[in-house]
């Protein structure tokens, strides 16, 4: 199958340091993946390329085989790529109801804006996500009040109102209590397959509960690819993240890792 | 559930609901016959600063741009009305005084269609909204915001004043155009029919840019200014062009303060570049910060009061008036950040009352104390608690 998503030997440079070295990696339709890997690896700058933020130094960004480079990003997350910020990012001084409003799929010129009504497919549409994220008691009052875990929660409404086709998120459980990510690992599951979804986390026991491949990412390049089990009993991977040669793998190392992802988690 | 409140207004309820634009009314159709002529012309002026400094709460107050080169727009509203009335009071073949006293011997083309008073009502608002247009959009096509935004309208404001000092033979230079001795319809614009009329006109005009502004700023366009104020990236990556909308509000902004302008000019009866000199587009954002950015009302009310206050102020004590401005904003800044009208909306006066010692009023349901139903609910709750009270009444007593 041709891949969705394509990335071709990109390489970021920020005043020659190399956020991102010769970075491959290709995302089947459907596909639901997850990307780790330790602090300063590149995740959100991979992220900024796909999304147009930022212009890879070199190589190619390719969405259903047509390269994104040099598009401004309106018309990239037109195209079908929607984001979710790693910090929750809702307009604060408006309601969620009015959050998802702007959101949802449809024309976003400002004559529409001005001269035209969100048809009923629209309204249903706003008033069922609403629902989904269980903010509907709380439809009507400013974002800015809303607890950390509800913000997470509207913006991936926000993120599931634009409809896109890839859909990249960042951190979506950080600061989410278990239920919550248990929820949100559940939503996402459902989200494949019809969509594809690239998922960003430090927290290991959610990757694990996603059951999806995952991509290691270390000093801008991708590390090693497989299941969490895999990824989890290479060794490459046990030395990035503990930072020395460690043959006892196994039970030892895989808490290691599930544990090492606690302490990057405080760091914002 | 029963509604009837909004069906049939009570007398009460209808003047609860109406009660400002009843006064607004009143105070248009009263003052003109009660306030002297000078004091009546003064408040139309200061009126007319309202609908520039609605443009202004437009673009900051909602989209986050702080401009300081507002005074460009509204000079060029200034200049079409004023070269528009001096070829209207010539007589065939005259040309304005002042291109003789510099030797220009034929009416320079850019004025010609300006005899026309069609042309001219349209080219108040549309000059300055082209300007703002072209303008705006080369800037934030080019993702200039923040400070250099405002240092950008700033040095723009600069050029224009600049410019037009020195255009002596095309639009008199730094003396600009008078239009006070000018006649229109037959009048004379200083006169203090004319200037009745031209009060009204202000009441009118204001009562139209308020409710434009209020139009763009409740419904959906104007929760994306909201949002391209509060976080910008993050509405670009939902599929939208910020550029597009700054474009179109600072077009909306520039075509409001043209039409400030003149109406300005017309009743302080002249324009000159003076209208496009720094401190003056500087003070437009102070009315607007003083009033309640992101109000509209505000904006309006900041211009009227701030410039009322100043006039009486400084003909009273001449030095003080910029201290006095100078601490209103200090104030703004420190205490009122939503200006005063945001502080009255968010419950300041219930605060100082509180401070001084009452006790703010609880709030409660709106409806509940007047709701049939709702009082009946709460006799059946009161009744019950009573009954229950006398069977308990034994035991809890021994308790206690």
């Amino acid at each position: 199958m041709k891949p969705l998503l394509e990335l071709q030997a990109v390489s970021v440079s920020f005043d020659g340091f190399l956020a991102l070295n010769e970075l491959n990696l290709a995302l089947a339709p459907g596909e639901l993946r997850a990307v780790i890997g330790p602090n300063g690896a590149g995740k959100t700058t991979f992220l900024d390329v796909i999304t147009g933020k930022v212009r890879p130094t070199r190589g190619d960004v390719l969405f259903r085989g047509k390269s994104l480079l040099g598009i401004s990003e309106h018309r990239i997350a037109r195209l079908g790529i929607g984001r979710k910020f790693q910090t929750p990012r809702v307009y604060q001084n408006l309601t969620p109801r009015r959050n998802l409003e702007l959101a949802v799929k449809g024309s976003h010129s400002p004559f529409t804006l001005l001269f035209g009504q969100l048809n009923a497919e629209q309204r249903d549409r706003v008033q069922e996500l609403l629902a989904v994220v269980g903010l509907e008691a709380n439809a009507s009052r400013p974002a800015g009040s809303l607890s950390h875990g509800q913000k997470q929660w509207l913006e991936i409404a926000m993120l599931l109102a634009q409809d896109p086709d890839l859909l990249l998120v960042d951190e979506p459980v950080a600061g989410l209590s278990d239920e919550e990510t248990e929820r949100t690992g559940e939503l996402l599951r459902q989200l494949a397959g019809d969509h594809t979804v690239l998922v960003i986390e430090h927290d290991m026991d959610f990757i694990r509960e996603l059951d999806c491949p995952v991509t290691v990412l270390h000093e801008g390049h991708v590390l090693c690819e497989g299941s969490m089990e895999e990824v989890q009993h290479d060794p490459r991977v046990i030395e990035v993240y503990l930072g020395v040669e460690d043959d006892d793998v196994s039970a030892g190392a895989t808490s290691a890792v599930a544990s090492d992802s606690g302490s990057h988690q405080e760091i914002p | 559930m029963t509604i009837t409140s909004n069906s049939s207004l009570s007398p009460a309820a209808f003047l609860r609901r109406w009660w400002p634009w009843i006064a607004i009314i009143a105070a248009a159709l009263i003052l003109p016959f009660i306030l002297p002529p000078f004091r009546l012309n003064l408040l139309g002026r200061f009126l007319s600063l309202g609908i520039v400094a609605l443009g202004i709460d437009l673009i900051w107050g909602y989209t986050g741009l702080l401009s300081l080169g507002q005074g460009i727009f509204f000079a060029l509203g200034g200049y079409a009305i004023a070269m528009y009335l001096q070829l209207d009071s010539l007589e065939p073949g005259q040309l304005p005084e002042f291109f003789g006293l510099y030797g220009v011997k034929a009416l320079p083309l850019f004025w010609q269609p300006f005899s026309s008073p069609w042309f001219t009502l349209v080219a108040i608002w549309v000059i300055p909204a082209l300007a703002a247009g072209l303008l705006g959009y080369l800037v934030f096509r080019n993702r200039i915001k923040g400070v250099y935004f405002s240092i950008l309208t700033q040095a723009a404001l600069l050029v224009f004043f600049n410019f037009f000092n020195g255009q002596q033979k095309l639009i008199n230079g730094t003396n600009g155009l008078k239009t006070d001795t000018a006649s229109f319809f037959g009048q004379m614009v200083g006169s203090d029919a004319m200037q009745r009329n031209l009060f009204w006109i202000t009441v009118l005009l204001v009562i139209a840019a308020w409710t434009l502004c209020r139009w763009l700023t409740t419904g959906r366009f104007g929760d994306a200014l909201i949002a391209v104020r509060d976080d910008e990236p993050r509405l670009r990556f939902t599929g939208y062009n910020p550029t597009a909308f700054k474009t179109v509000v600072f077009t909306v902004a520039g075509a409001l303060a043209g039409i400030s302008g003149a109406l300005y000019t017309v009743q302080s009866g002249m324009v000159s570049p003076q209208f496009m000199a720094v401190p003056f587009s500087i003070e437009m954002v102070i009315w607007v910060a003083v009033g309640g950015r992101g109000t509209l009302i505000g904006a309006v009310l900041g211009a009227v009061l701030i410039n009322y206050a100043k006039s009486l102020i400084s003909e009273q004590l001449p030095e003080t008036w910029l201290f006095i401005q100078g601490g209103l904003f200090l104030l703004v800044v420190t205490a009122l950040p939503d200006g005063v009208v945001g502080w009255w909306r968010q419950g300041g006066p219930s605060r100082i009352l509180a401070m001084l010692g009452s006790s703010p009023p609880t709030a409660t349901y709106p409806g509940l104390d007047l709701d049939p139903e709702a009082q009946a609910e709460k006799r059946a709750i009161e009744a019950r608690a009573r009954t229950q009270e006398s069977s308990t009444s034994q035991p809890s007593g021994a308790e206690r």
